[in-house]
């Protein structure tokens, strides 16, 4: 059910999202010092491309690595295999990468909702 | 003379009992049946089932040979656990002068504690674990060095026995019945480091399929029940490592 | 899964798989909630301001502990895999788990 190319997918991704994390984790220990408004964080995000780049591949990543680990869980948990495992998986992914790209374009385009 | 403690005395109702449920039926049904045994000072769990056997029910059914954990034949779950039982001391494992005996997990049930094994072996040959020599018996015999790293990594699984214990422990087979499991891929690592054998590409090949090595979760029950103390979970690993690079020399060319 | 059978990485394994299913399902709720700053900025003042409560502050801990026990039990499993040493896993195992509650715990600390 992972085969050689879902696994180097699923660990390339897992790479690509280890610094990510450690900056996204960063980032909020010292976004959330004295509270959160929308437009501290939209200041900060909105119209810079390193913030654009920064979470335009963590979403990609998240995308394909959470839909692959959902794949093996729906096939060893609930037992779901063949062309209709594979639906739901990439059915997964790409509602992951449309609603990550909406939050994406809104967090960081320039001028999203101001 | 020393007093008697053989069986024929515990018997006689001299020592204690224990209270053993051991499973009856097929893949198709059953449940487990309670028998009380005679306790003896030193006796092993397949002891209890053949004391069963031979002096409560003939029909019981179940499978071993050697009773000195060489042939890997009487593997069954202990308490939930799989063992060798001709190894395994009824003392180690009472509780509260209970034991639960079923049939190896993982495996289709022939009937009471005897598991076909057919699934098992079938996929130590999908793993590619059928030796292709690297050369004729007219040729001369390339020598083997047992310091050499790629020996010892080969060396390290080859005590395999075919018990069946680390695919009965592994949760990752229990929820994918087309995985391999631990014991197939050991084997196929072992070949892949051995000098003699021909067919590396294809083992490769074959542990990179839907049911490979890829789909190995490292829990590591195979390494932590694992009776000769082999490490398949790391043998697991070096196949992961040897398919990665695979995968990315393909990927130059 | 049985308890029958629980042992170290065993626990390792259904951490890494518990806090991975948690992280997936919590993933389209954080991505709605980003949204709404284009579609509807008042909301999403609104929402921040909820997030001030101490509950949802613990349950922002809890999902920085996921994150963090997930990133480092996940590359405790790819050092295991591709590089070659694996004899001190249990330690590995352990370690993630430990830097997991540091980083989660000096978030706890900024925020309150």
């Amino acid at each position: 059910m992972l085969d050689l190319r879902l696994y180097m997918l699923q660990r390339i991704t897992a790479l690509i999202m280890a610094p990510l994390t450690l900056g996204h984790i960063a980032v909020m220990i010292y976004a959330v010092q004295g509270g959160l408004t929308a437009a501290e964080i939209l200041g900060r995000t909105q119209g810079s491309a390193f913030w654009f780049l920064f979470y335009g591949s963590f979403v990609l990543a998240v995308s394909v690595h959470a839909a692959i680990g959902l794949r093996v869980i729906l096939h060893e948990m609930a037992g779901l295999k063949g062309r209709s495992l594979s639906v739901v998986s990439w059915g997964i992914a790409a509602v992951l990468l449309a609603m990550g790209t909406q939050a994406l374009v809104a967090v960081t385009w320039p001028g999203g909702a101001s | 003379m020393e007093p008697v403690t053989s069986q024929e005395s515990a018997l006689d109702g001299q020592g204690g009992t224990l209270e053993v449920s051991v499973w009856r039926g097929t893949s198709q049904g059953g449940g487990y049946q309670r028998f009380e045994v005679p306790a003896l000072e030193n006796q092993t769990i397949l002891d209890v089932v053949s004391w069963i056997q031979q002096y409560v029910d003939a029909t019981l059914t179940y499978r071993f040979a050697c009773r000195v954990g060489m042939c890997g034949s009487c593997a069954m779950m202990v308490n939930g656990q799989p063992r060798w039982t001709c190894r395994t001391h009824v003392k180690k494992v009472l509780k509260a002068g209970k034991v639960q005996i079923g049939p190896l997990r993982n495996l289709p049930v022939i009937k009471d504690l005897a598991a076909d094994m057919d699934p098992f072996f079938d996929k130590w040959v999908a793993a590619g674990g059928a030796h292709a020599p690297s050369a004729t018996r007219d040729d001369p015999i390339p020598p083997v060095d047992p310091e050499d790293a790629i020996r010892v990594e080969a060396s390290a699984g080859i005590e395999c026995i075919n018990c069946s214990i680390c695919y009965a422990a592994c949760d990752t087979v229990a929820g994918n019945p087309d995985y391999l499991g631990p014991a197939a891929l050991q084997r196929a690592w072992t070949l892949l480091n051995d000098a003699k054998h021909d067919a590396r590409d294809q083992i490769l090949d074959a542990v990179s399929g839907a049911g490979g090595c890829h789909n190995c979760h490292s829990m590591g029950s195979c390494t932590t029940f694992c009776p000769n103390d082999l490490d398949p979970m790391s043998a697991i690993a070096g196949l992961k490592r040897e398919t990665t690079r695979a995968f990315f020399r393909k990927g130059r060319r | 899964m049985s308890y029958a059978r629980a042992h170290p990485l065993w626990l390792a394994f259904v951490l890494h798989r518990v806090s991975g299913l948690a992280l997936a399902l919590f993933l389209p709720l954080h991505f709605w909630v980003l949204s709404l700053a284009l579609t509807r900025p008042e909301r999403l003042d609104q929402f921040l301001g909820f997030t001030e409560q101490p509950v949802v502050k613990l349950a922002e801990f809890g999902l920085i502990f996921l994150l963090a026990v997930h990133m480092f039990g996940g590359l405790r499993l790819m050092a295991m895999e591709w590089l070659p040493w694996s004899a001190p896993q249990k330690t590995l195992a352990a370690g993630a788990v430990g830097v997991a509650v540091l980083i989660s715990g000096t978030f706890f600390l900024q925020v309150v």
